[in-house]
């Protein structure tokens, strides 16, 4: 079949030359069609396969992985609630009835005149200014049920989206409690300049003095990283910035890509004068998608400055740019072997490890991968030195770390503090009302109760990637857990089978208790299901899955317990609920086509 | 032997060539490790997880990590064969098996697997997924009620065949394998029966067509004697 033949022609052939017909670009390229055609039709795949010289299996392979990209239309609108506990705290569920009464669109369905799409998604990242929604991959902050008229009025008449009020799409940084980078004026250039005149070995030695550790969860010495990639043998060098912040309730990198982005891009060039590395790539959640353009002109701008591109400052051979990449959302693409997967093109499924990143990562090559925040840290390090960072925070987490605090909060935000700062002191910042627990880094985290407020964010005590969501004294504690079974369902990448098969049976048992069959057999199910998980599990999705779920257990049983039905044990599988379809066709309802519940 | 070139496993030393992971070192040895996404043809791959081990008290993949002098590794323990028979009664309620009517009763890795870990139920609830049959090539069957994903049929089919023939699609639960072609269906392919990819599926999804029970039930390779008492023939039949 040729593209003429299909009529198809002219838009794909233009998006495959703008990718210079790269299969590694194949996310990308998806992406693009998705959202030229509402969908990846079967015929497209196979152009696509075509012009890019890949199996159709190969491209169903990628497209099927990601939530943002279908083989079937969705709407010319497509709405998507993101659905993390603090959206469901601020009610969005309200807001989805809402919207899908008056669009007349249930739950996952297209409307019948093709003009509109609803569903949930995972967590969008703006859960201090919640309930959020994805317009054709927009974020909308904010929703209200007064919003969600204005947006179905605009759905309804058809209104481009590029002529929406702009106050729809205002989102806002929130910024509340400003520290080392948050309140420093940054000159674009200064801290590359600084890194320049002190020469690569001098300015390595202070990233390592410096002791700075990844703010992306893991805590990795970033000048050990930088050291050893620059070590590793390779044709090329790669710096990626993991600015694939999906974990639930942070929203830190996107403050910081907003609107401190010449802080990230320089930082990625520091690592590339390290490192030495031509290339650079910022993996941007596709929730993100709204800023991508501001990016794009703030790039334009370092390279008019001279500050990206060739002979950068003057320094011969000192050569750099940065691209942006799309993710397609994919939670566990922020995993730097899933998100290096997906930058190559394919399904991010994480590779095994060793070889890491450093030595074998984006195309085979040695490859830097560090989160956003601490591309922005080094640069403070270029600027004032290792020694002074030292300083800041404690002796084995150096530095600030910057917060991202949702929930029952009077000041959702962000909130940068030096490491060691204790719970209870965030908490009383950001105004927590009469807080019953507080999860600390997202659903992959752990919970803690009011008696652990007194330990300290810090890598040796509660580490964090970001996110602090705060759970008032009316808060179901199980109605949270659900949630995160519910995420994790969603979000494994289906490669390893304890995470695979574990995070549904750990969601399924969660839906038994939720509708009151549940026993205390089912909560010893959850824990040994989650030992199960953390033993076996190929990486840190499914190791993490059921921590948070345990962690409840133990901290907040009665809020299961209220929910169990008092017996030992009840099957899982409901008797008079399998006769239903029987009753549908024979037309019965009469007691004798029931089977009493307690018989 | 000395220590430069032996770890410890279960208490008895195992002597390993460089590069060796500590599966294929163990197989290698005649001690079996409980495994089922593993060929000693291909690259690791290690989704299964059967052949979770602790070394020197850490979990791990046997597949997956290499084999150094002085690791102790610990393997048949109740604690490791605990989580072993809840990841076999994953992989029974994931998919859909009827182990009384399949063809590869008693040859099927899954099963024999099962057996020889005492695994008396699948205790979870079955998922009873709707899976597809593909029948439309003449020498072969694909039953997808009964993969479990392992991706043998992928890599043989793409680095042995050179074929290409298969992919893994999907996420989570959703993830399939789909066979690589416009119609999607096998018929259309290159795919032969001779090809590597034909015969080397552990459970019954790759089927072939016209060989129904030549050698009865009870006569079958599991029937005989227990999975992890033939680490010898497998060498044998694999060489």
């Amino acid at each position: 079949m040729t593209t003429t033949e299909t009529g198809l022609g002219s838009f794909l052939e233009l998006t495959l030359k703008q990718h210079g017909s790269d299969p590694g670009r194949l996310v990308q390229i998806l992406l693009d069609v998705q959202a030229h055609y509402s969908h990846v039709a079967p015929q497209v795949i196979e152009i696509l396969a075509e012009g890019l010289g890949l199996t159709v299996g190969a491209v169903e392979s990628t497209l099927d992985f990601y939530s943002f990209l279908t083989r079937e239309p969705t709407g010319a609108y497509r709405i998507l609630c993101s659905d993390n506990i603090t959206d469901r705290m601020l009610g969005n569920q309200a807001i989805f009835d809402h919207m899908a009464r008056r669009l007349g669109v249930s739950r996952g369905k297209v409307s019948a005149d093709g003009l509109v799409s609803l569903d949930f998604t995972s967590c969008t990242g703006m859960c201090d200014q919640g309930p959020a929604i994805l317009v054709n991959g927009i974020a909308v902050t904010k929703m209200t049920l007064h919003r969600a008229d204005q947006i179905c009025d605009l759905v309804r008449s058809r209104v481009p989206l590029a002529h929406w009020p702009s106050d729809l799409f205002r989102v806002e940084h929130n910024i509340r409690r400003a520290d080392m980078l948050l309140a420093a004026d940054f000159n674009p250039g200064s801290a590359l300049r600084a890194a320049v005149e002190m020469g690569r070995d001098a300015y390595l030695a202070e990233v390592k003095r410096s002791n700075l550790r990844g703010r992306g969860g893991a805590g990795f010495t970033t000048g050990v990283k930088w050291e050893a990639a620059r070590n590793a043998r390779g044709d090329a060098r790669y710096i990626v910035c993991n600015a694939d912040e999906g974990e639930p309730g942070t929203f830190k990198d996107r403050v910081l890509l907003q609107f401190y982005a010449e802080r990230v891009f320089e930082g990625m060039a520091l690592a590339a004068f390290v490192v030495g590395a031509k290339l650079g790539l910022v993996y941007l959640r596709g929730e993100y998608l709204y800023m991508r353009a501001q990016l794009e002109e703030k790039l334009a701008e370092l390279r008019a400055a001279r500050l990206l591109g060739g002979t950068i400052l003057g320094v011969q051979g000192f050569d750099f740019d940065i691209e942006i990449h799309m993710g397609a959302g994919a939670y566990i693409c922020g995993e730097e072997t899933a998100l290096i997967e997906s930058l190559e093109g394919k399904a991010g499924r994480p590779r095994i490890r060793p070889p890491f990143p450093v030595s074998v990562g984006y195309r085979g090559q040695p490859t830097v991968v560090n989160n956003v925040e601490t591309l922005c840290k080094v640069t403070e390090i270029a600027l004032h030195g290792g020694a002074w960072y030292e300083g800041f925070g404690t002796k084995q987490s150096t530095g600030t770390k910057v917060l991202s605090v949702a929930g029952d909060v009077e000041r959702p935000g962000i909130y940068e503090y030096p490491f060691g700062v204790r719970i209870a002191q965030v908490l009383e910042d950001a105004g927590a009302k009469n807080p019953r627990a507080v999860q600390v880094s997202g659903a992959a985290g752990q919970c803690l109760t009011s008696r652990e407020f007194g330990r300290r964010i810090a890598f040796e005590d509660v580490p964090t990637a970001g996110s602090i969501m705060v759970f008032g004294g009316h808060r179901d504690m199980f109605e949270v857990a659900r949630n995160f079974a519910q995420f994790f369902q969603h979000e494994s990448c289906g490669f390893c089978t304890p995470c695979r098969v574990g995070t549904t049976i750990q969601a399924r048992i969660m839906a038994k208790i939720a509708a009151g069959h549940g026993t205390q057999y089912e909560m010893n199910e959850l824990q040994h299901l989650c030992q199960v998980m953390r033993t076996a599990s190929h990486c840190g999705l499914g190791l993490t899955a059921g921590t948070a779920i345990t962690d409840m257990i133990d901290r907040f049983r009665e809020d299961f317990e209220k929910r169990l039905a008092r017996r030992d044990f009840e099957p899982a599988f409901d008797l008079d609920a399998a006769l239903a379809r029987a009753r549908e066709i024979t037309g019965r309802d009469d007691a004798d086509s029931r089977l009493l519940s307690d018989a | 032997m000395n220590d430069y070139d032996r770890f410890v496993l279960d208490g008895r030393p195992v002597h390993f060539e460089r590069g060796q992971s500590i599966l294929e070192a163990a197989l290698a040895s005649g001690a079996y490790i409980p495994n089922l996404c593993h060929h000693p043809e291909f690259k690791p791959h290690g989704s299964c997880k059967l052949c979770t081990v602790k070394v020197n008290g850490r979990f791990g993949s046997a597949c997956t990590i290499k084999a150094m002098p002085g690791q102790e590794v610990a393997s048949d323990t109740p604690e490791l064969n605990g989580i072993r028979r809840v990841l076999l009664q994953m992989l029974f309620v994931e998919g859909n098996h009827f182990c009384p009517g399949c063809e590869r009763s008693g040859n099927c890795n899954l099963q024999a697997l099962a057996y020889d870990l005492e695994m008396l139920t699948p205790h979870y609830q079955h998922f009873f997924p709707a899976r597809e049959l593909d029948a439309s090539h003449p020498d072969v069957m694909l039953d997808f009620n009964r993969c479990i994903m392992c991706e043998l049929c992928v890599r043989a089919s793409r680095d042995f065949d050179g074929k290409n023939v298969f992919a893994l699609a999907g996420r989570g639960t959703a993830s399939h394998v789909v066979v690589n072609c416009p119609s999607g269906k096998l018929g259309d392919t290159d795919f032969a029966l001779s090809d590597k990819a034909a015969s080397v599926c552990p459970v019954g999804a790759i089927l072939h067509k016209r060989v129904g029970f030549a050698v009865p039930i009870g006569e079958r390779r599991y029937d005989l004697a227990p999975i992890s008492a033939q680490v010898p023939t497998q060498q044998a039949e694999e060489a």
